[in-house]
């Protein structure tokens, strides 16, 4: 698209066209006594000097990944992104363009989009992917909503508290108004109990939704799961760690009907928490339910080649309130990012990438939990998180201590989870190194208590 | 069946009712010149048997490559027996819309929504005015 010029020439033809003598005579119309009289109350204009200083000001006051050390997790991830990722996605043609409202004008972005569908059905196993959604949270909700649908069962959805509590809390927000009862299986050895399970589904349930890995890093058994919700005729909806798929089987393998997942780890930055990428994939029989844009292949005159956005019949702006959804964009760039990363990575690289984060957090946890202070607080497996109990129980302080240090160590769980207010979440990716994890470990001996010398 | 022996509702239904064991069962599909009109069939959705519906409610929806419609039962009734080889096989929708390409039976508990429906000769005179 050519860039628009509005000198005060165009200005001036402009208005001679529609024979008005000034731009406010175009606001004629409003009666005077409806305009604002006098200055706006706000401070003068700065110049790009004064701009980039006071900005400059404001950010110094975040802190962030590359000036301390990050053990974050908890659904935002602190992934290597490869330089091809910001070569090839800042590239003008993706990067500034917003959904044309003809689609088809756009094969480039319709391409990528279909590149990226395609990626994410061989990453999952699934059938279907959709144009991606506004983040995991989002996803795993709208997961939900489509079961409750396909089912025709709105009345029961099953999930557990090793799900991301904030995953949940979105769940709650949309379920409100629905008479939709919503039962949270409880996880107190960090995995979901599989009788428990079996106690709570029923032929009125629509769905369970798990995490695996789940919110506390632990792998849970999905294939029982499925079995269950299977054998009453629910759904399963399987949120997963993109990552974890270099080693772990696919959603699709395990007998997941839809899978979701936060897409932030695939290139993506941790952003101060988004914007983010929302991913999506289902089994084909569900193709007709799955919310947002499908990006299809199909081919044009004289047999070329090209792509068109399919099943445009069910969406919210030809629908409205048949729509599957109210959702009606997608997360173009970050998608792009995602199959730009998932392309350079391949199955040997990505499988290189889980390899590195089951090791190096396990030997984390080794060495965090070879003294007499710190603890795991589960046995269960897990893949690149685990949760900590800290005996002195001075979670807040001892985090605090550690950022002071240079460390972000981890997450507090008090603030969801009540019996786990003396536990933190640790996350240990691919870039930390054996240096880095060993003083943190170091660090957090002495964090919290009245000896620790601040440096 | 003959288009003649059925009645037919603005919005493209065609209803056949029979009596069985003094209960009246309507038998539902969509006329041939909705299926022509809406071209291509894709998709085809029907409710679950023991479903209730009262006159208006939609019962299902056709998608073509055009666009999705719904349908509408008009009468007051249970749903007792559906086409569910149906989805599988649109083609016969296109090809037998009054035979083949039925869709649901109804077990009629108010019969007030036939007394709205047209003839074969007037549903024809209202296609060709559409």
């Amino acid at each position: 698209m050519p860039y628009v010029f509005n000198t005060p020439e165009d200005q001036r033809a402009m208005l001679d066209a529609i024979g008005a003598a000034s731009i406010d005579d175009l606001f004629a119309s409003i009666p005077k006594s409806l305009r604002f009289q006098g200055e706006l109350n706000i401070p003068r204009g700065l110049s790009e000097l004064e701009l980039s200083q006071h900005i400059g000001e404001l950010a110094s006051h975040n802190s962030h990944t590359s000036d301390k050390v990050c053990f974050l997790g908890g659904g935002s991830y602190d992934h290597f992104i490869p330089a091809v990722v910001d070569a090839l996605s800042s590239r003008g043609e993706f990067y500034t363009s917003y959904t044309p409202y003809q689609a088809e004008v756009s094969q480039g972005n319709l391409q990528a989009t279909f590149e990226y569908q395609t990626l994410i059905c061989q990453l999952t196993g699934m059938d279907v992917s959709n144009a991606s959604l506004y983040d995991g949270g989002s996803a795993a909700v709208e997961a939900v909503l489509m079961s409750m649908n396909i089912t025709r069962r709105p009345g029961k959805v099953v999930t557990a508290a090793s799900v991301h509590p904030e995953y949940r809390q979105i769940l709650e927000t949309y379920l409100t108004h629905l008479e939709v009862e919503l039962v949270t299986v409880g996880t107190p050895e960090g995995q979901i109990p599989l009788d428990d399970l079996a106690r709570v589904v029923d032929d009125r349930t629509a769905c369970v939704l798990v995490q695996h890995p789940n919110f506390f890093g632990c792998l849970e058994q999905v294939e029982e799961i499925a079995n269950i919700a299977h054998q009453s005729g629910a759904m399963l909806v399987q949120s997963f760690d993109p990552i974890s798929l270099g080693l772990l089987k696919r959603p699709g393998d395990l007998g997941a009907d839809i899978a979701v997942a936060e897409g932030q780890s695939l290139g993506n930055p941790m952003a101060f928490g988004g914007p983010y990428l929302g991913v999506m994939a289902c089994r084909e029989d569900f193709v007709r339910r799955m919310p947002g844009r499908i990006a299809g292949e199909t081919t044009a005159s004289g047999n070329r080649r090209c792509w068109v956005l399919t099943l445009q019949t069910r969406e919210q702006h030809i629908r409205r309130e048949k729509a599957t959804s109210n959702i009606c964009t997608n997360q173009g760039l970050y998608a792009l990012r995602a199959s730009i990363y998932l392309a350079l990575m391949g199955p040997q690289g990505m499988r290189e990438v889980a390899e590195l984060c089951v090791r190096k957090s396990n030997y984390a946890a080794q060495t965090l939990t070879s003294g007499n202070r710190y603890s795991l607080a589960f046995d269960t497996p897990f893949f690149k998180e685990f949760v900590v109990r800290d005996s002195n129980g001075q979670i807040a302080q001892m985090l605090h201590d550690a950022s002071q240090s240079g460390y972000f160590a981890g997450i507090s769980l008090g603030q969801w989870y009540p019996e786990l207010d003396d536990c933190f979440l640790m996350c240990v990716t691919e870039q930390r190194t054996k240096r880095e994890i060993d003083s943190l470990a170091r660090c957090l001996v002495e964090a919290g208590s009245a000896k620790t010398i601040h440096a | 069946m003959n288009p003649a022996d059925l009645l037919f509702s603005e919005t493209h239904e065609w209803v056949h009712v029979t009596e069985d064991a003094g209960a009246k069962i309507a038998t539902i599909g969509i006329s041939d010149f909705a299926v022509k009109e809406l071209s291509d069939l894709v998709f085809l959705e029907l409710p679950e048997v023991g479903k209730q519906l009262s006159a208006g409610d939609e019962f299902g929806e056709v998608e073509s490559v055009k666009s999705v419609s719904s349908m509408y039962c008009p009468i007051d009734g249970e749903v007792i027996e559906t086409n569910g080889g149906l989805p599988e096989s649109l083609d016969s929708l296109g090809e037998d819309p009054f035979g083949a390409g039925w869709m649901i039976k109804v077990r009629i508990s108010d019969e007030t929504g036939l007394a709205r429906l047209m003839d074969h000769a007037a549903y024809q005179k209202q296609c060709s005015e559409d």
